[in-house]
């Protein structure tokens, strides 16, 4: 289907169904909820990275007037030492509830402690500064080797090292020690003409979405519970806001409102059950937001982490061997993205003997989240470079090296299963082939790099229902949060199947009361999984709907055959119903028409981007400035190229904020020194130049139209192929990121 | 199935056998009778283990034990991605 049909929507652009309203200002925002009584709420947090909570004093607070209700941790129902499994993944929910509101102890600055609701937001800050907390301050660690050292401070008094199902004796900042192997690691070095190992290391960094984590609850005396809030997931929200409350899922619903940026960072809980209980014990909507500060302190950046990789080739540039330890930080509970980090490092390539160590390693930082690829950047930064290295080693074009390594169809990755269908080769082969790649680059100081990613996306679960109505428009119901664009894409593969305009597919974004279980939108799966459903439902319709001129025709429906929107009559070739016109007769036929569908489709199909990277450094300041930067990635089948190309900029520039700016810098007592934008660098269009798209198509055999997920893989290469760019441009290796000018510098410096 | 390398000290360092069975969980207690243990490290509570997650054929399946195989299925143990994407 993918490879030989004609499409009539797929590929065009058509302006989003939501472009109105975001344009004007018109759509609603988490923060942009309104009630009668609303009561406002804020959280006091912890001022220390370690510390054990010895009382908690809020009476004067509570005897401030305007103040409604105070809340600690002891207001959540006991939070048990267990695993609960979110569909998407497990969690502890101890430690989601600690990290909530604290319990006996913080493990981060800006630890949650206190909440506080009151008739204003100024009010409550003010009730914030009579909460007396007595701590008794720990020590902290927070950096991954100093955390996995004997002589460090324990975070967690009850954590053990978890290796597959077996638990060590030893109490440790080490939660979970990961491991793949393929072949004879030791051997495949010993063929090897060129061997490289090399140390990296990166900065915690932050997602910087523009609009920080809100929430507003109203818990209804009748025990129902209902949340109005920015997030990645509704569903999802909803399933760890139950246990954490201690009431059942059909309790909760969860509204969505627009959103303004999540990469991954908006889909754990903060604030929602402290809104919840805040408003069960005021009788009060609640609405709690966070800032600036706090989003960088409290909520879940990507891992800061320390990463050892060795690789050998020989002479004519096959790779014998490659080896990596990887320990990351997740922060102040366990769950860094260290497995995703494990499967995506070596992934690029067909590599017969691989050797592969990862660390889950608790530190006193803000527990991770996810961040676009999660863990692949890193893993990248560092696989990438030393194949670079490689490559300078044995004399070969970084690409060519590449063509002749690339993982291919069967290809068994590192984790064990083979890559289906990909287009990696096809992304070296178009980057070879660019303009960009072709174009001698010259001027003093100036350096060319390239690297590639893996990411391998998810499918999880999607629910969609269209309701055709009398003028044959439809309404798509669906319920993945849209990001990136995905109401068009989702609706435009829709449209596509029952032969509509885009515009004649109206998609809403649903609550959790409104639409079958949907995951969150996250792991690069909406247009692939939710798309799927879209197709599926309308499907459905179809079926629906050829019954219904069947009937109008007095046939069986079998007589009937539906093409590009109209119905046909089988046996009288001059019998012919558009769907607006079998549309117009629905209540006479039988009634109201929807089509459903849930899914929860497999073969995912992997995705590759390899970018090229032009860039000139200052020689006094150490300022790198990207001249020239380009993305090549198979993108399976792009439904809206616009949206695609969107992805990819966005992934190349978030890279590229991260490579050399963004981190987060922290003082001795582990208080981070630059909360704020300001202080925080994130890349503006003033820093960047246009960043060029090549879009390969290697239809993913697993989707009907041959889509895979494109919004993560674009940052997976960036960092690496800056820091290739920079050696070309100074003749100086970096291994850490950011590489910042005063980092630069001082290794510039230091070559001489 | 592939037994993943932290658990080849329970198989004498095989790295893959050939196990018959209809589902993922049959073919854990076939593997469990050749190698005594390796069930407890992959299966708690009749479930796979949080953190832990099965692949047929590449594809991760969210059915777990109950999850049917084919007879030329590979079957892999890969870790689950938790607290989402």
């Amino acid at each position: 289907m993918a490879e030989t049909t004609t499409y009539k929507v797929i590929g065009t652009r058509p302006i989003r169904h939501d472009g109105v309203d975001k344009v004007t200002g018109r759509a609603i925002y988490g923060a942009d909820v309104q009630m009668a009584g609303l009561l406002h709420g804020k959280v006091l947090r912890s001022p220390h990275a370690h510390a054990r909570i010895r009382s908690i004093d809020v009476s004067r607070a509570l005897a401030l007037p305007g103040v409604k209700a105070v809340m600690t941790g002891a207001d959540l129902p006991p939070a048990e030492d267990r695993i609960i499994n979110l569909g998407e993944g497990a969690v502890n929910l101890k430690y989601l509830s600690n990290n909530i509101l604290a319990g006996d102890k913080v493990l981060y600055k800006g630890h949650p402690v206190v909440a506080v609701a009151a008739t204003s937001p100024h009010l409550a800050e003010e009730a914030l500064a009579l909460i007396h907390v007595d701590y008794e301050v720990l020590p902290p660690v927070l950096d991954v080797r100093e955390a996995m050292q004997d002589s460090a401070p324990l975070l967690h008094e009850n954590l053990k090292t978890k290796s597959l199902g077996q638990e060590t004796d030893k109490v440790s900042n080490v939660a979970t020690h990961t491991q793949f192997k393929l072949g004879d690691v030791e051997k495949g070095f010993q063929e090897a003409d060129v061997v490289i190992e090399r140390e990296f290391t990166t900065a915690t960094v932050h997602q910087g979405y523009i609009e920080p984590h809100n929430a507003t609850a109203m818990w209804n005396p009748d025990g129902q519970l209902t949340i109005w809030e920015s997030t990645q997931g509704a569903f999802t929200v909803q399933r760890q806001l139950a246990p954490v409350l201690g009431i059942a899922v059909a309790q909760i619903r969860v509204i969505p409102a627009e959103i303004g940026g999540g990469f991954g960072g908006k889909i754990n809980l903060y604030l929602e059950p402290i809104a919840a209980v805040l408003s069960q014990k005021t009788g009060h909507p609640v609405k709690v937001l966070m800032n600036r500060a706090e989003v960088f302190e409290s909520t879940g950046p990507t891992p800061g982490s320390y990463i050892r990789v060795k690789m050998g080739a020989t002479k004519d540039g096959r790779v014998t061997a490659a080896q990596a330890y990887m320990a990351y930080e997740a922060g102040g509970y366990p769950g860094s993205p260290i497995g995703a980090g494990m499967m995506c490092i070596f992934s690029p390539y067909d590599i017969p003997n691989v050797l592969i160590d990862g660390f889950d390693v608790v530190v006193n930082k803000p527990k991770t989240a996810p961040y676009r690829a999660p863990g692949a950047t890193n893993a990248a930064f560092a696989s990438e470079t030393v194949v670079d290295e490689l490559c300078e080693k044995l004399g070969l074009d970084p690409l060519q090296f590449r063509l002749r390594n690339a993982a291919k169809e069967g290809t068994r990755r590192p984790d064990g299963p083979t890559h289906p269908r990909i287009g990696y080769l096809e992304t070296v082969q178009a980057a070879l082939d660019s303009d960009h790649y072709r174009t001698p680059l010259e001027g003093p100081n100036v350096g060319r790099g390239v690297a590639s990613g893996y990411w391998f996306n998810v499918g999880l679960q999607s629910s969609v229902s269209i309701n055709v109505n009398a003028d044959g428009s439809v309404t798509l119901v669906e319920g993945s949060t849209d990001i990136g664009g995905t109401r068009a894409s989702i609706a435009m593969q829709a449209a596509e199947v029952l032969g509509l305009k885009a515009e004649e597919v109206r998609p809403i974004v649903a609550d959790t009361a409104s639409v079958g279980y949907n995951d969150v939108t996250g792991g690069s799966r909406t247009t692939f999984a939710s798309g799927y459903a879209a197709i599926e439902a309308a499907q459905d319709v179809v079926r629906q709907m050829t019954e219904r001129a069947a009937r109008i025709w007095k046939v069986e429906p079998p007589d009937v055959t539906f093409a590009d929107g109209v119905f046909h009559h089988n046996n009288e070739a001059d019998q012919r119903l558009t769907f607006q016109e079998v549309a117009a007769q629905l209540g006479r036929t039988g009634g109201p028409v929807t089509g459903r569908a849930t899914v929860a489709p497999r073969g995912v199909g992997g995705a590759f981007a390899t970018h090229i990277v032009d860039l000139q450094v200052d020689p006094e300041t150490g300022k790198v400035t990207v001249l020239r930067y380009t993305a090549v990635q198979d993108v399976g089948k792009a439904i809206h190229p616009s949206y695609v190309e969107g992805q990819m900029q966005g992934g190349a520039v978030q890279g590229i904020g991260w490579a050399l700016n963004e981190e987060y810098f922290y003082n001795n007592t582990g208080a981070m020194a630059n909360a704020s934008f300001l202080d925080y660098r994130m890349p503006t269009s003033l820093d960047l130049p246009m960043i060029d798209t090549i879009l390969v198509e290697v239809p993913n055999p697993g989707h009907p139209f041959g889509v895979r997920g494109v919004g993560e893989v674009p940052i997976v290469p960036p960092v690496a192929a800056i820091a290739n760019a920079i050696y070309r441009a100074t003749g100086v290796r970096l291994r850490h990121s950011p590489m910042s000018p005063g980092r630069v510098m001082t290794e510039v410096l230091a070559k001489g | 199935m592939w037994i993943p390398s932290l658990l080849q000290s329970l198989t004498d360092g095989v790295d893959k056998v050939v196990v018959s069975g209809a589902t993922v969980g049959e073919i854990i207690d076939h593997l469990e009778a050749r190698f005594p243990g390796v069930k407890d490290r992959l299966v708690q509570g009749g479930e796979i283990r949080p953190h832990i997650a099965v692949a047929i054929d590449g594809d991760v399946s969210p059915e777990g034990l109950e999850q049917d195989v084919q007879e030329s299925s590979e079957i892999h143990f890969i870790p689950a991605l938790s607290g989402g994407r």
